[in-house]
């Protein structure tokens, strides 16, 4: 049984593919990247996997289940969780507050609620922040914030939209070795990411794409120097040389 | 000296109706603790869950006429319709619930204007059930306010008590979740229908149990005074917001302050132009009374702006505020 596969994925939004086609397989335990220009649909794709859209047509699949067109909590409580790329946090809450929101989806009481939701800050590192107001946060612990609230969840696939985008290189580290924490945990992870430095070192495989389209996949070192890539990110010119 | 505020309230306001003895006030206060439930259930599912409601009065007009037609055409006690009357809000809030939460922010508020404009039209047009704009005349089963006032008060104590348990609970969680941010909720796994739909339901049960203590107490309803868009959902809406909008206190203080400044406006400053007009024999200030009189929308509008301005978390938000603006130091020097 595959763990999780997108099979092709199609999404129009009117006129426009804005994914067009696009299949892969992610295997259990792994960091799995998926890049490509701006604007190329990779958070188009996370959008149709948590089903805040529908695709057009196309298949989700999540350890032999099809979920395609489940409700966004349903897919929450399938053990799917995401972050946001645009960061989300609920902003009057506390961060312990915003936590334990998360973990009620799998604790029955309040006090489980809690001991998970403070387990989880300590693991990601934001404990010391748990009575401070979420919207008081500065940007790379928002983003920390995103992750946190995701893993309360107790998710087996984290999907995660550009956790790294604006942090300085002090934070990068950090999200970095959080990443590489999360999967030791055994969290399987698909990870969009614009910053090369961090996707090169972390994924086991990366996954391509450009206008919609699936361009290469591969080890981050075939995909780096794969021409249709390179055509991408530097322009037909350097592909050539 | 915050902790115990709550009980010396409580305390006062089971002994207020044996040290106040006359019935005008008794009255003010029925009319404050019922405006505590209605801000209870407004805050609900407006200040905690962040679905602005304008239709409060669907509900209370609801709840009222539940009461006024258990007494007229069943024959049945309207004290029965206590409960009923919430039920059959939380009937009406339910299809409305249903259909209408697809809507987010300012659109869902104009749907529930359009439920309360809806229910008023009901009510007049439906003559055979409710005798449309002649209204329910019931018999009050009791002559003396103080049974009612112990009544109110209990279904104030039980809605505050009851409110602040849900918000304590995975309920209270997943309602403010959904006011900040509702994509973020779902992404939670927060099923962000069902928890409107549960807050929704509650508002609408509280603020129904309040129309039908309005229609037993007063004994008289029509169209035009339990639908009506300005005294009841307005209000409704005054009373959270300028209480403290997300604050479990905030409709109590809420509704003191709005029943008051509403009876302030009503009775032309508590009669000063009335006074003034006999005073000097002046028919432009007897004219001029009329209107002040007819105004207190008007004050109702410039409170609102002031509140929004002064203190945006309403009174009991910005209590911090309020007490920093009070000379405290003042005995200290004073003594000194």
């Amino acid at each position: 049984m595959r763990f999780f596969e997108v099979k092709n994925l199609v999404k129009y939004f009117g006129g426009l593919a804005a994914v067009n086609d696009v299949s892969f397989e992610v295997k259990e335990g792994e960091i799995f990247g998926l890049i490509g220009p701006n604007g190329s649909g990779k958070t188009t794709i996370f959008n149709l996997i948590s089903n805040f859209h529908s695709p057009t047509s196309g298949s989700v699949l999540f350890k032999g289940r099809d979920i395609t067109g489940l409700k966004t909590h349903r897919i929450c409580k399938a053990r799917i969780a995401r972050t946001f790329q645009v960061v989300k946090p609920l902003g009057r809450m506390t961060v312990l507050d915003n936590v334990v929101a998360a973990a009620f989806s799998r604790a029955k009481t309040k006090h489980e609620a809690r001991d998970l939701a403070m387990e989880t800050l300590e693991f990601c590192g934001l404990a010391h922040r748990k009575d401070m107001l979420a919207k008081s946060l500065p940007i790379g612990e928002r983003k920390r914030l995103e992750i946190t609230r995701a893993m309360a969840t107790l998710p087996e696939l984290l999907l995660l939209d550009e956790t790294a985008a604006g942090l300085n290189p002090s934070e990068l580290v950090e999200a970095i070795d959080l990443i590489r924490k999360i999967r030791e945990k055994g969290v399987t992870i698909i990870i969009v990411e614009h910053i090369m430095k961090v996707i090169m070192t972390i994924s086991d495989r990366i996954h391509a794409i450009n206008f919609g389209r699936t361009i290469a996949e591969g080890t981050p070192g075939e995909v780096a120097n794969h021409p249709a890539v390179i055509e991408a990110y530097l322009g037909e010119a350097y592909a050539r040389g | 000296m915050k902790r115990f505020a709550p009980f010396l309230l409580l305390v006062i306001l089971i002994l207020f109706p044996l040290l106040v003895r006359d019935d005008y006030h008794q009255h003010l206060m029925i009319l404050v603790l019922m405006w505590v439930v209605i801000g209870a259930g407004w805050n609900v599912i407006a200040g905690y869950t962040g679905q602005v409601s304008f239709g409060d009065a669907a509900f209370f007009g609801t709840g009222a006429y539940t009461a006024g037609l258990f007494a007229t055409k069943l024959s049945i006690s309207p004290w029965w319709a206590m409960a009923a009357g919430g039920v059959a809000a939380m009937a009406v809030a339910f299809p409305f619930g249903w259909i209408c939460f697809r809507l987010r922010g300012a659109y869902f508020a104009l749907a529930t204007l359009a439920l309360n404009e809806v229910m008023r039209h009901i009510a007049t047009i439906w003559e055979d059930l409710t005798g449309g704009m002649v209204g329910i005349l019931i018999i009050q089963t009791f002559v003396s306010k103080v049974p009612y006032y112990y009544i109110a008060l209990a279904l104030a104590v039980a809605a505050v008590i009851g409110v602040q348990a849900v918000m304590g609970s995975k309920w209270g969680y997943y309602f403010v979740s959904i006011r900040e941010d509702q994509d973020a909720a779902e992404s939670l796994g927060i099923d962000t229908h069902l928890y409107k739909m549960i807050s929704l339901n509650i508002a609408a049960f509280l603020t129904g149990m309040a129309g039908s203590l309005y229609m037993n107490y007063m004994g008289f309803i029509d169209p035009e005074v339990v639908f009506s868009l300005h005294d009841i959902s307005i209000m409704a809406i005054l009373v959270g917001i300028v209480g403290g909008v997300g604050t479990v206190y905030g409709p109590v203080v809420g509704a003191f302050i709005m029943v008051a400044v509403h009876e302030f406006f009503r009775t032309g400053f508590f009669g000063f132009f009335k006074g003034l007009a006999a005073l000097t024999g002046s028919q432009a200030i007897t004219t001029l009374a009329k209107y002040v009189m007819q105004a207190h929308v008007l004050g109702f509008g410039i409170l609102v702006v002031v509140v929004i301005l002064v203190l945006p978390n309403g009174i009991v938000g910005d209590w911090k505020k309020i007490t920093g603006w009070l000379p405290l130091g003042g005995g200290r020097r004073s003594a000194a």
